[in-house]
């Protein structure tokens, strides 16, 4: 085994001695890292789940066409050659026959549809436009409202208009501190202002680790100060000196960060019940997603990023002062 | 092996603790440095060690001067000299064998070869059975003894003793300079700074006296005075 490894082993004992020294100590401060990282981290996954439910939820970005009554199959074709002719998405016929039968089928309603002496219900055109932007949504539905046999164009406008302004407020402040590369993509959901938050979120509490770690390494470096400058005046290179300290950053970091996903996962168990009820009563099939394996590690990854950083910092300041 | 050529110390604040002082000393010699409490021997110890750097002068120790010495190459330096601090310098929460077990890992050696060295060191000293006792459970004489096993566990070939013989009794004192003694005699080079001069050995070593800040005549025959057999 080489000098090197054999140091580096000796420094990782030594940081892992001086967290358990300390227990009590060290998993309070391994439950504030915990906490502090598991504020963006939530944000995140919130966004994340937020994401895949607005793209599992239908009729948010959709426009119904309702026709005539005595519409009929040509006025169907018709329809059908407009829609290709001005490119306006996919679409899905909706008969009336099954129209009633999707209303037969909705709780509470069977006994009144059977009462009715015929089928009330026009044929329909669902849209799913390529295209998401407000504006065009609305000049869809103006151009589908001047189309003959079309009685009624149904367009959530006003949910969609309050949605994109959030998107391109999000964009505007995104843009305009230059602290993100937030897209705007016109064909997707893209949650800017929320991505936005999240930023920030992580940067406060990054902010806040780095400032735990530098204060923890810096106790440390006071508490072993005699050890610190009889190891400086016999032989000891700074970097024999830091290396524990880093790894003792890091250490701390990096079980912080696994104590923000263990908090994290303990939430989502929490919320997935709820969550899913309440996702099921607006019609939409979903689950909340949690955090992966591979969030788990790039999480325990970052935190010990960060628990580094501050020690590293930590010490920089602070051993100049010995020996 | 050391050599100081007109070495003069100037604090910042204008006090000088060594003037024009010039000395060599072969390898394998045994060396005391006398004088007075202020007489400049602190100071001189501290250049010889790197800790502080002489204002003008050149100090060599094995054909590197200390004046040029880049600060990152200080630790390397350090660990060729076996160096006893005045205050002796151990871990009081660290047991015995942990304070000799020190200056090996700094170096690098694997665990099982450091523990070996770590055990020789203590029996050469005569604290064979003290591995698992804290230093403040030792004596005087005990922790100075401490304190060398912790210099010479990485076998230096010079040893710089600062007063390592103050506040011991008459007889912890000579066991310890016979230790010294025994080291210089396999080929080490030992310096000893020390003021008293009760504390010299009976037989006549080189005295090199330091008198405010200069170097003054030997003086073997107050060496030799109530001397330490």
């Amino acid at each position: 085994m080489s000098i090197w490894l054999a140091q580096h082993l000796a420094a990782l004992r030594d940081s892992l001695r001086r967290l358990a020294a300390a227990p009590l100590t060290s998993l309070l401060s391994l439950l504030v890292i915990g906490v502090a990282l598991t504020l963006p981290t939530s944000g995140w996954l919130a966004l994340d789940n937020l994401r895949k439910l607005t793209g599992d939820t239908p009729g948010v970005q959709q426009i119904s066409i309702f026709l005539t009554l005595d519409a009929g199959k040509r006025d169907f074709a018709d329809i059908e050659s407009r829609l290709q002719e001005i490119r306006a998405g996919s679409w899905r016929f909706v008969p009336r026959e099954e129209a009633l039968k999707r209303l037969q089928a909705s709780e509470g309603m069977a006994e009144i549809v059977a009462s009715l002496p015929r089928n009330p219900l026009p044929d329909a055109f669902v849209i799913t436009p390529g295209d998401a932007q407000p504006e065009r949504l609305e000049r869809l539905a103006k151009t589908f409202s001047g189309w003959p046999k079309v009685t009624h164009v149904q367009l959530d406008s006003a949910w969609v208009k309050r949605f994109d302004a959030l998107l391109r407020l999000g964009k505007l402040v995104v843009m305009n501190t230059g602290s993100g590369n937030c897209e705007y993509r016109e064909h997707e959901f893209d949650a800017c202002l929320g991505k936005l938050v999240v930023m920030l979120l992580g940067i406060l509490f990054a902010g806040a680790l780095v400032t735990l770690t530098f204060n923890t390494i810096r106790l440390q470096i006071l508490a072993q100060a005699a050890e610190i400058e009889v190891a400086k005046l016999i032989g000891a290179t700074d970097t024999y000196i830091q290396r524990p300290l880093h790894y003792f950053g890091m250490l701390q970091g990096l079980l912080g960060g696994l104590c923000a996903a263990l908090l994290v996962t303990a939430g989502f168990h929490l919320l997935t019940p709820p969550v899913a009820e309440l996702t099921r009563l607006y019609g939409a099939n979903f689950a909340l997603q949690g955090l992966s394996g591979s969030d788990v590690l790039i999480l325990a990854a970052i935190g010990s990023a960060l628990g580094w950083l501050g020690a590293k910092i930590s010490v920089l300041i602070h051993l100049r002062r010995i020996g | 092996m050391i050599a100081a050529n007109e070495v003069t110390k100037r604090y910042p604040e204008g006090r000088e603790a060594l003037r024009n002082v010039s000395f060599a000393i072969t390898a394998g010699e045994m060396v005391f440095l006398t004088g007075h409490s202020g007489a400049g021997k602190s100071t001189l110890f501290k250049l010889l060690t790197a800790i502080e750097r002489p204002t003008s002068g050149s100090i060599v120790i094995n054909g590197q001067n200390l004046a040029a010495l880049r600060s990152n190459a200080i630790p390397y330096l350090r660990r060729k000299l076996g160096l006893i601090f005045q205050d002796r310098k151990l871990l009081f929460d660290r047991s015995v064998l942990d304070n000799v077990l020190l200056p090996l890992a700094i170096v690098g050696h694997p665990p099982r070869e450091a523990l070996r060295r770590a055990q020789a060191a203590l029996a050469k000293v005569g604290l064979p059975n003290r591995e698992r006792t804290l230093p403040i459970a030792l004596s005087g004489g005990e922790q100075q003894r401490l304190a060398i096993a912790r210099a010479v566990v990485n076998r230096p070939a010079i040893i710089l003793a600062d007063e390592p013989t103050a506040n011991l009794d008459a007889v912890s004192a000579a066991e310890i300079l016979h230790i010294f003694r025994a080291f210089q005699q396999v080929g080490v080079t030992v310096v000893i700074a020390t003021h008293d001069p009760l504390s010299l050995p009976s037989y006549r070593p080189r005295i090199l006296r330091l008198d405010k800040g200069a170097m003054s005549e030997p003086a073997h025959d107050q060496a030799a005075e109530g001397a330490v057999p």
